[in-house]
């Protein structure tokens, strides 16, 4: 096993260890100090690789674990999941620190917490490098169980585990849409890995379920990145703490889906559905998030929904770009390639600003503890550093310079002008439609992020709205953000720094069929007068002129779509479905046994006698029958009166007394057939039921004893008709069809093998012993349980009569 | 019982032996004729069950002080112990065996391990039905 698996399971094995630093260390020190080692180390030892990957060098690593089922934990070191690896690990360090200044020493359950967390970074570092699909499906559903413990991290609290609950759903139910989709593919190339199935792509690419695996597929990415109309279990997640939110929810666990999105492009890309699903999707999530985000007062929500909204830019971007897998090398194919360059871009700068941002609404709601914009204003002056770091990472979102977010947006507006003029798939009639969405959605998202920035910390100061008493956040608590919001700016400065080392060997390894001169051209075409700075300016414009009118419209669009929600919809399909289960259930599970036995008797007629006509069954041979004789026919005629007795008695003696007629007549029958070990048996046994019987009915409760005859019921009726039909057939045409030799003449050998006469008996006690053994086995246990209910009765009874 | 029943009484105590011979009979009777443990059982029941009825419970249960609990447990254990037993003689589960021997006074008989097994079967039907039988007549209204 190399050190490269030591480092990955680092966080798991190291969770194992956290209740013992918490007994005993935490009194000293906050044990996220600890905690704060594991993603730093894994960060650092994940660095070396960037000068190997950039050059163009892949590793693999593989441990054995199911040898003979071909699953192994294969992990893969390219680009992209280099840049993932290290988005965790680094994005991981700086919340674990952040959150030690967050998270009380005294009263949280800090075990809990870091445990929690840890695991879910080892799943999401297990997911990203695994190349065995099924090892990063499992990677892929620890994330999704621990992002649920970790939302409802304050359990006591209905709404957190409500909003857990709605998120394990949804995830889980996109988890299991992908595993149908990998073992579709799984079945289409016979190979688990990826690699190997890029390799063969003309094999998955021509056959029959090709659509379905990539539906499969799509459904577990846009659960898991909460993509329209999925995002609805993001906004609730927000009842985490806030470094959850800010790790997971925004930096890590959101972009899983786009990591699937990215990982599978070579594979699905450059077929029209997978480009109108990923673009598609993409830009309605975008236009719904940011339009949404508006709508929200709570700074928590209000960020949910743009992460939202800018998940979907960057899965739009990524579909955009899946075209350049269609055209192929070429300057067409180069010029999306450039879109998958900017997801990419887009993505390590979202998770740089909307960590920053997250972590100062942390810091606002842990100071002020507010998170309400309508309480809150004028923090300005009060905590001069949190607003500069809220301003550097809401403009980097509106995508201002001079901020990573406004390369990414320029980029953005970029594709999707080239995408309306690709001229394929059907571009040309409504490709049009992509720049003005992604246009107008950008002016929304500028309007919120002003209202977030300047709502928050611009007007009045109104300290008596405040629940405590408002000073400048703690240095510690700082440290986190003001890193990520130097970052921004560095990554504006030097944005082909990050781009030449860790965005190019990332786009290698999504669009791996381009050569290589098509990913360096354009990464510092970053300059000039063109439509997208147009489009930016336009943004700028007439983003500022609805934030200045905010008052005459926010309110009408706050009020107006309140019904209009896909929460409604939710809740409204899930109490549904409960309501149509219990009705459902309780429609048949009536709890009388007489409803149940018409089920079973139903469904063997049905069964039985469909089958016997479906397959032709019912076919008659007398040819083999002995002759009948008069007594035969008195017998049956005589069964048939009694019978006919039972059921048309008007009291239950006369019914005990035909059944105990009936049974005497089935002993006679044993006579004349010759078996008169049965006809013994028969006889006394029928002798002591129908005491028993006598004895039932002589208990017979008196109060409700009347005396009636069975009433008549139509379906009974026609049940036991054809329940009668259906065994006579089967029983007549099975004995027409004996198919092989009886093995009675073995028995008839019983006086030498086992040196008696009566062959009945030697069958009972000799040849099939084994049966006679657990009958009487039987008898006992009914004997004792007789026993034991009477004898429970009369103590109980006892104990009434003493109290 | 309040009233003595002197028809009853007496030809129940003549008519039980010849019950519990004919039984007895029956389930030797078994390896060769009609019969085996089963009805053997079930008619040695129906002997003791004419005690019952003839005199009371606590009565019949003086002169014949067993409890037929145990005597059922007993009947099952006994079956299986025969089965075992063949484990002895490193042959499969519930290998019946017999023999012919010169007795004493039976002459040349033949002896079947198969007849204790039935014996077992014996025990566990009497065990089994007097238990119910007692328990629910015991049991008050």
């Amino acid at each position: 096993m190399s050190i490269f698996y030591t480092f990955m399971f680092l966080p798991i094995i190291s969770a194992i260890f956290i209740p013992l630093l918490y007994k005993y260390l935490n009194r000293l020190v906050h044990i996220g100090w600890f905690v704060s080692l594991v993603p730093l180390s894994i960060f650092i030892y994940l660095l070396q690789y960037i000068p190997d990957v950039a050059a163009g060098d892949t590793y693999k690593y593989t441990i054995s674990w199911i040898p003979s089922l071909d699953m192994n934990i294969i992990s893969y070191v390219d680009g992209l999941s280099l840049l993932f690896g290290l988005l965790i690990t680094g994005v991981g360090t700086l919340v674990i620190i952040y959150s030690i200044f967050y998270m009380s020493k005294i009263r949280e359950a800090l075990h809990n917490f870091y445990i929690y967390l840890l695991m879910f970074m080892g799943a999401m570092l297990g997911l990203v490098f695994s190349d065995h699909l099924l090892v990063l499906y499992g990677f892929w559903e620890l994330t999704s169980v621990s992002s649920f413990l970790l939302i409802s991290y304050w359990y006591e609290r209905k709404s957190s585990r409500q909003g857990a609950l709605k998120a394990l759903l949804i995830t889980v139910l996109g988890g299991f849409g992908m595993l149908a989709g990998f073992i579709m593919m799984i079945m289409m190339t016979d190979t688990y890995s990826i690699r190997e199935m890029i390799a063969n792509l003309d094999v998955i690419q021509n056959h029959t379920l090709f659509i379905p695996a990539m539906l499969c597929v799509l459904l577990g990415a846009f659960t898991k990145s909460a993509q329209f109309p999925f995002g609805i279990w993001l906004p609730d997640a927000m009842e985490a703490p806030t470094p959850v939110s800010s790790y997971l929810h925004s930096a890590t666990m959101v972009k899983a889906g786009i990591y699937l999105v990215a990982r599978m492009t070579p594979v699905f890309g450059g077929n029209s559905v997978w480009f109108w699903l990923v673009a598609g999707i993409g830009i309605i999530t975008l236009l719904y998030g940011s339009l949404t985000a508006l709508r929200q007062t709570d700074l928590k929500a209000m960020l949910a929904y743009s992460t939202i909204s800018q998940l979907g830019l960057i899965m739009c971007l990524l579909g955009i770009g899946s075209l350049a897998v269609y055209f192929g090398p070429g300057e067409s194919g180069t010029v999306f390639t450039v879109a998958t360059f900017a997801a990419l871009f887009h993505l390590f700068n979202h998770s740089t600003f909307k960590g920053t941002l997250f972590m100062v609404v942390g810091i606002i709601d842990h100071e002020t503890g507010r998170r309400d914009i309508r309480y809150l204003g004028g923090l300005m002056q009060v905590m001069p550093i949190t607003f500069t770091i809220a301003l550097i990472g809401g403009l980097s979102m509106a995508g201002l310079p001079p901020f990573n977010g406004f390369l990414s947006k320029e980029m953005f507006f970029a594709a999707v002008n080239d995408v309306s003029q690709a001229g394929i798939f059907g571009l040309s009639n409504i490709g049009i439609m992509f720049p003005i969405i992604a246009w107008v959605a950008s002016i929304f998202t500028f309007v919120y992020c002003m209202i977030f920035v300047f709502k928050t910390f611009g007007g009045q100061y109104r300290p008596e709205k405040l629940t405590r008493k408002v000073h400048e956040a703690p240095w510690g608590m700082l440290f986190s953000p003001i890193i990520l919001g130097l970052l921004v700016i560095f990554i504006f400065f030097f944005p082909n720094v990050l781009g030449k080392y860790i965005l190019t060997p990332a786009l290698t390894s999504i669009l791996p069929m381009m050569p290589i001169s098509s990913y360096d051209v354009k990464i510092s075409a970053w300059h000039g007068l063109n439509m997208e700075l147009v489009m930016t300016i336009g943004v700028i414009a007439i983003g500022i002129l609805l934030f200045k009118t905010t008052k005459r419209w926010l309110q009408a669009l706050r009020n107006h779509t309140q019904g209009l929600t896909l929460n409604h919809l939710y809740n409204e399909g899930l109490s549904g479905m409960e309501r149509f289960s219990v009705s459902l259930t309780n429609r048949y599970m009536t709890g009388s046994l007489r409803h149940y036995l018409i089920y079973i008797f139903s469904f063997f007629v049905i069964v039985l006698l469909g089958s016997l006509l479906l397959f032709h069954g019912i076919q008659f041979d007398f040819a083999s029958n002995s002759a009948i004789s008069i007594f035969d026919v008195g017998l049956v005629l005589g069964m048939i009166i009694a019978a006919l007795t039972v059921l048309f008695a008007s009291n239950r003696i006369m019914a005990i007394v035909a059944l105990g007629a009936l049974g005497y007549m089935v002993s006679m029958f044993f006579v004349i057939f010759l078996a008169p070990d049965l006809a013994l048996t028969q006889m006394v046994v029928e002798t002591v039921t129908t005491v028993l019987f006598l004895l039932c009915f002589y208990h017979l409760p008196k109060l409700k004893k009347s005396i009636e005859r069975i009433p008549f019921k139509l379906t009974n009726l026609i049940i036991s008709i054809a329940m009668g039909l259906t065994v006579t057939l089967l029983g007549l045409s099975a004995n027409g069809h004996k198919l092989f030799e009886p093995i009675t003449s073995f028995f008839e050998n019983a006086y030498e093998l086992a040196g008696a006469k009566n062959i009945v008996n030697a069958i009972l006690v000799d040849f099939r012993g084994f049966d006679t053994m657990l009958e009487i086995s039987v008898l006992a246990i009914a004997g004792l349980g007789v026993y034991i209910l009477v004898h429970q009765r009369s103590k109980r009874r006892e104990q009434r009569e003493t109290e | 019982m309040k009233f003595t029943d002197v028809f009853l009484q007496t030809s129940t105590k003549i008519l039980v032996f010849i019950i519990m011979t004919f039984s007895i009979f029956i389930l030797f009777a078994g390896h060769h004729n009609p019969g085996g443990g089963f009805i053997g059982g079930l008619i040695t029941s129906s002997a003791l069950v004419l005690l019952y009825i003839t005199f009371d419970l606590q009565t019949v249960r003086d002169i014949i002080p067993v409890d037929f609990n145990q005597l059922a447990a007993g009947g099952v254990i006994v079956s299986v112990l025969t089965g075992t037993a063949s484990f002895l003689f490193h042959v499969p589960f519930l290998t019946q065996t017999f023999t012919y021997v010169d007795l004493p006074l039976l002459g040349n008989t033949e002896l079947a391990s198969a007849v204790i097994f039935d014996l077992g079967v014996y025990m566990t039907v009497i065990g089994t039905t007097m238990t119910i039988i007692t328990s629910i007549s015991e049991d008050e209204k």
